[in-house]
């Protein structure tokens, strides 16, 4: 094979690949926008009239996600499975941007942490990596990450709102996420810097806690204990 | 007073959020999610670690076989160098066939970052050996038909129980096009000094047949431009460095050939491209 004839070979290989990419980012710029329609419904939560309608807001939400589901079947075919890793930073912003959406909207609905196999399936993705498209357990992990500081910020409104128990809900919630994230060993990248910045919402949170606590507005203060 | 009330409140719940971890709860459904994913970044990191490890004794072992191919030009027994630098690859192949294991059942791109500046230096090495064989670039095929591996010796009970019937046995390891490029435009570096060398030992012909080599190689990488990846935009400015270079010496070899006394013309090569070295420090 001449050295023309090996570059050629190489630079129809190149060319390949870019289209693959190109095809992907069309469909992840859907996703984006989906993804930013729901967050648009869900940052509505805020509102001081928002709270009463979160039942209302998540059902919607819910709905919004099987565009998502749609959409991401249509990016599993743009590219043979096993090379998942290979275009992977090209959903990985939006995917942990959903990621964090599902577990919002798990959060508003029932005050637990979703699992992985929820996210996966609100998503219409798998769990494991053998079985195709799947979640990456960096990415839902960025998504929980990216909640907690959601979750701060609902805090605070929920007091302005005159909700003053919720944020001793969410205060637990956050205790023992953060305990759970105590026991990862990151190593120095950006899910590492992600989480150096959980300490921080964990300090909000436990701050709201203490207003409401001093001024005895809390209805059931035993509820914000070590229970 | 509002702040030092503040400080120690928040030193208390520090202490109580600490205690929390101590007796957190394990049967709780958060802690076990979370020891689950600890398992699974854990083993993720270590399989990393390992093929950075891998990585960097192939890029050692193949500096090494490049260092050996350069000495071709001055020893009488050409071949028995070529030999002891294929000896060096083969326990390179080795060090691969440790890579395409550890990868059995993964996705490839997920570590690729891991091991691919041990790829390149191979495929650097193993097309330098090539060349100088052959005088011809090895393809990508050829680099790949070598880096298939019988997995007899260290089959671990449990690798080979994962692996698909099908291929039980035998692993292959896939050098993408990417890691090719980017070696080939490494090898044209150590072509380059392979010239410079050959001059400074009387020879008049592997010049001119390196210089010829570089420009096919240049003109292929001109072709693909910058529909590649961004390290071969890179390499493509110190690729036209070494083939400048390479064209002067060519340049000097024909002007002064033939005016000058065979044995003396070393020296005349020799000044000129120390002054070129000294030229290039001040760009």
């Amino acid at each position: 094979m001449s050295v023309t004839e090996m570059f050629s070979y190489i630079q129809g290989f190149l060319s390949a690949d870019q289209d693959v990419r190109e095809d992907i980012r069309k469909v992840v710029q859907n996703l984006e926008q989906t993804a930013r329609e729901i967050l648009t419904l869900l940052q509505s939560v805020h509102q001081p009239s928002g709270f009463k309608e979160i039942p209302s807001k998540c059902a919607k939400a819910r709905e919004l996600f099987s565009n998502v589901r749609t959409q991401m079947a249509e990016l599993k075919t743009k590219f043979p499975v096993e090379q998942y890793y290979r275009f992977h930073e090209h959903w990985r912003f939006v995917l942990q941007r959903l990621a964090f959406l599902a577990a919002f909207v798990v959060y508003l609905e029932n005050e637990t942490l979703v699992t992985r196999e929820e996210v996966a399936q609100i998503l219409g993705i798998e769990v494991v990596r053998e079985k195709g498209f799947h979640l990456d357990v960096e990415d839902f992990l960025a998504g929980v990450l990216i909640m907690a500081s959601e979750l701060s910020r609902l805090a605070v409104n929920s007091v302005t709102a005159r909700d003053y128990s919720r944020p001793l809900r969410i205060s637990n919630f956050i205790n023992e996420l953060d305990s759970g994230f105590r026991l990862l060993n990151l190593k120095n990248d950006p899910l590492r810097k992600r989480y150096d910045g959980l300490k921080y919402d964990v300090k909000k949170i436990e701050e709201v806690v203490y207003d409401v606590s001093i001024r005895g507005l809390a209805k059931d203060p035993k509820s914000g204990g070590d229970k | 007073m509002n702040k030092r009330e503040g400080e120690g409140w928040s030193r208390r719940n520090v202490e109580a959020a600490q205690e929390r971890d101590v007796h957190a709860n394990p049967s709780s459904a958060v802690i076990a999610a979370f020891k689950v994913f600890q398992q699974e970044l854990d083993s993720r990191h270590d399989k990393y670690e390992r093929l950075v490890k891998i990585s960097r004794d192939i890029t050692i072992e193949s500096k090494r076989a490049i260092f050996l191919l350069h000495r071709v030009t001055n020893v009488p027994n050409a071949e028995g160098v070529l030999n002891e630098a294929e000896g060096k690859l083969d326990g390179v192949r080795q060090k691969i066939g440790q890579i395409a294991e550890e990868l059995r059942g993964e996705d490839i791109y997920q570590f690729h970052r891991a091991f691919t500046p041990g790829i390149q230096e191979y495929v650097e090495a193993v097309s330098f050996l090539h060349y100088i064989r052959h005088r011809s670039l090895v393809s990508l095929e050829e680099i790949n038909a070598r880096l298939v591996f019988m997995n007899t010796e260290n089959s671990d009970p449990k690798g080979s129980a994962e692996a698909p019937p099908s291929g039980a046995r035998v692993l292959t390891f896939q050098v993408t096009p990417a890691d090719y490029l980017l070696g080939v435009a490494d090898l044209t570096g150590e072509l380059m000094r392979l010239c410079i060398g050959s001059v400074g030992n009387g020879d008049i012909d592997t010049p001119f047949q390196l210089s010829q080599f570089l420009r096919q190689i240049h003109d292929g990488f001109s072709y693909i431009g910058n529909t590649g990846p961004y390290e071969v935009s890179k390499k493509l400015h110190t690729l036209r460095q070494s083939l400048g270079k390479v064209e002067d010496a060519c340049y000097t070899l024909r002007v002064r050939g033939s005016e000058i006394p065979k044995h003396m013309l070393a020296d005349v090569f020799c000044s000129r491209t120390t002054h070129m070295d000294t030229e290039e420090g001040v760009v």
